[in-house]
């Protein structure tokens, strides 16, 4: 199926829900791992909108990407609280575990405060974790 | 053949981080009953098995035949006899780690619906009376009384309005409203139903960041199969998309109708125009569920009686980071902070002295163990240049760097700003660069500045009592200046840290200045 007639089918289920901009941007982001020129011109057309509206959202939220990545990514939290349970001294260890295969990439609250560090793979969360264990989790990735 | 028992765990997302799952289906294969029920929130213990009302935790795989047999040695006792489920007065939370989530049974067993099917019964006036009344004041930080917001928004002309449920709980440290979408689900959905009756909106939003998807999952289930209950209310869920400002009432209505989460400027109010231009009601996720209990025969009067001064009823408090018991206590206000980390909270998890508390989340002031005296208190909070924001406590030990811990909170502000005014955006950015200087030790004149054309230039670069002076003036214009939150109150956290750690900012400076000589 053609990228044109994927997104055809997105905005064609959202439209009509009020101020469907956003599901149809996850559900974009969620079928090509990203939102491109491409897709976000299709979407304008769709909407009614202008480009511009269009990648301005997008560029505005931390949860679409311009390009799709392939890497398998491992979600660190690195606000506060975790940081009081010591996840910047585990941080580097797991950089240098991921290397170029797995992106590791920082996120601010997982929810899950009193018992970081914490971490997120797709949707499945992983707490309490030191070093070790999160070069495990990684590596799992 | 042992005998077989009826296990319960919680299904919660940090028991589940835990290896919960693993656990339940341990205990299924070996031919018990399995129910997944909402967490207790003393997550220092999660993985918590229940067995007779007997606690076990935190469990692992290899403790599955003990606990059965019961000669586990994790054992802690009847849960709800333990000092910290005891010592607490939960009335949002009443059905924490005693129904299954989506069960309706359970929660119509618990008194579920009743708020609502009163409320159906008095009408809006009385509703809002009843709220009013309560002293109910919004949970997400601002404290402001719902019972007033309702009233607005009912008045409001308009045919359409929303009531719109902020579960953008972005705050590091909290993570009550998760715990209650993922745990009781039904009790948001009731108080979101009868927000509707009161200001008259036959729809809603629950707006929750993508950070949650167990809390996702489970709110559209709740959701699908509450919805002949409360119809004609209709419920939606809508998923944010990992802006931290969109935890900003009026950012998250913009990112509600598709675009750009950045701030409006007030007024108008959201109540009078708010979602699509039409009279919304904004609150957190824990004033909506805190309303079923208000509406229930009696429940204004019992919550009113609750707290102290104009901080009435009960707050979810949040018990987080370096800390030994961990999770959440529900109590009515008035609680100081030293008995919350200490005694209820055991201290540090490390063991080490703590050093510093930050309450109310990335925008909250970080307190002195010296002041641990401060009753739990919007006005209390205020007036010590604090705020208690959502309700989380984060704990940090003595080995935590202030001076760091400050300059991440410019570092966060800028990297979530939502742009839209100067002392925000500009204010964050040069933060940052304004704390590196002082940590430095000041900074050293530049080679432009040093020309003999730049007259007006100083010439001696600046010390670090200049840079600090500027750090100063630079909170104060973000802190008066700003647009929300987020800008204004990003100087609590860096000038609290300042005011009691300075050494935190000038020692490292000073100390490589010596080892220098």
């Amino acid at each position: 199926m053609s990228k044109e007639h994927k997104i055809g089918e997105i905005v064609a289920e959202h439209h009509r829900r009020e101020g469907p901009l956003l599901p149809i941007l996850h559900a974009v982001q969620a079928e090509f791992g990203c939102v491109d020129a491409e897709s976000e011109a299709l979407i304008a057309k769709g909407l009614n909108l202008s480009r511009a509206d269009v990648h301005g959202v997008v560029s505005f939220y931390h949860d679409f990407h311009e390009a799709p990545d392939l890497r398998p990514v491992v979600q660190v939290c690195r606000a506060e609280a975790c940081k009081a349970r010591g996840v910047e001294a585990i941080i580097d260890q797991a950089t240098a575990t991921a290397g170029d295969r797995v992106k590791v990439h920082t996120v601010y609250c997982l929810g899950l405060c009193s018992a970081g560090p914490a971490a997120r793979v797709g949707d499945r969360l992983h707490a309490r974790l030191d070093g070790p264990k999160l070069s495990q989790i990684i590596e799992n990735a | 053949m042992p005998e077989m028992k009826t296990v319960r765990i919680s299904d919660d997302a940090l028991a589940c981080a835990l290896g919960a799952d693993e656990l339940a289906a341990a205990f299924a294969k070996n031919g018990h009953e399995v129910q997944r029920t909402s967490s207790w929130g003393m997550q220092w213990l999660e993985p918590l098995v229940e067995v007779d009302g007997k606690g076990f935790g935190p469990a692992t795989l290899e403790d599955v035949d003990d606990i059965i047999a019961g000669t586990s040695e994790i054992a802690i006792g009847a849960i709800a006899e333990h000092p910290f489920i005891a010592r607490q007065q939960r009335l949002t939370f009443a059905r924490a780690g005693k129904t299954r989530p989506l069960s309706l049974e359970d929660y119509e067993a618990t008194g579920g619906w009743s708020g609502l099917r009163r409320a159906r019964q008095v009408g809006s006036e009385q509703i809002l009376t009843e709220v009013t009344q309560s002293g109910l004041r919004g949970r997400g930080g601002a404290g402001f009384p719902a019972g007033i917001k309702w009233q607005t928004v009912a008045k409001a002309p308009g045919v359409q309005k929303y009531i719109v449920c902020n579960a953008d709980e972005g705050d590091s440290g909290t993570f009550a409203d998760r715990m209650l979408m993922e745990g009781d689900p039904y009790a948001l959905v009731e108080g979101m139903a009868i927000a509707g009756e009161a200001v008259g909106a036959d729809k809603g939003y629950v707006y929750i960041r993508s950070e949650y998807p167990d809390a996702i999952a489970k709110m559209e289930k709740a959701i699908a199969l509450s919805a002949g209950i409360v119809a004609p209310f209709q419920l939606e869920v809508r998923v944010g998309a990992g802006a931290y400002v969109c935890g900003e009432e009026t950012s998250l209505l913009n990112s509600l109708e598709g675009k750009r989460g950045e701030v409006r400027a007030k007024p108008p109010l959201p109540a009078i125009e708010g979602l699509f231009g039409c009279p919304t009601v904004v609150n957190n996720v824990l004033t909506l569920a805190a309303v079923p209990h208000i509406l229930a025969e009696g429940g204004a009067s019992a919550y009113e009686q609750l707290g102290l001064a104009r901080s009435k009823g009960t707050m979810p408090i949040q018990l987080a980071g370096n800390i030994k018991y961990g999770g959440l206590f529900e109590t009515a206000f008035g609680v100081t902070l030293g008995e919350l980390v200490n005694e209820i909270g055991g201290g540090t998890e490390s063991g080490r002295p703590v050093k510093a508390v930050q309450v109310g989340g990335p925008l909250g002031a970080y307190i002195h163990p010296d002041d641990f005296g401060i009753k739990f208190d919007y006005e209390e909070y205020t007036a010590a240049d604090a705020l208690i924001g959502h309700g989380g406590i984060t704990v940090f030990d003595d080995s935590a760097d202030m001076g760091t811990m400050a300059r991440f909170a410019m570092e966060f502000c800028a990297a979530e700003s939502c742009g839209k005014c100067t002392p925000c955006r500009i204010g964050a950015v040069r933060g940052v660069e304004v704390i590196d200087r002082i940590l430095a030790g000041g900074r050293a004149p530049d080679p432009v500045e040093r020309m003999d054309v730049m007259h007006n230039a100083p010439r001696h670069g600046r010390s670090q009592e200049q840079e600090i002076a500027l750090l100063t003036d630079l909170c104060e214009t973000m802190k008066f200046g700003s647009l929300c939150a987020l800008g204004g109150f990003t100087p609590f956290p860096v000038m609290s840290a300042l005011k009691h750690w300075p050494e935190d900012f000038t020692g490292k400076a000073a100390a490589e200045a010596e080892a220098a000589e």
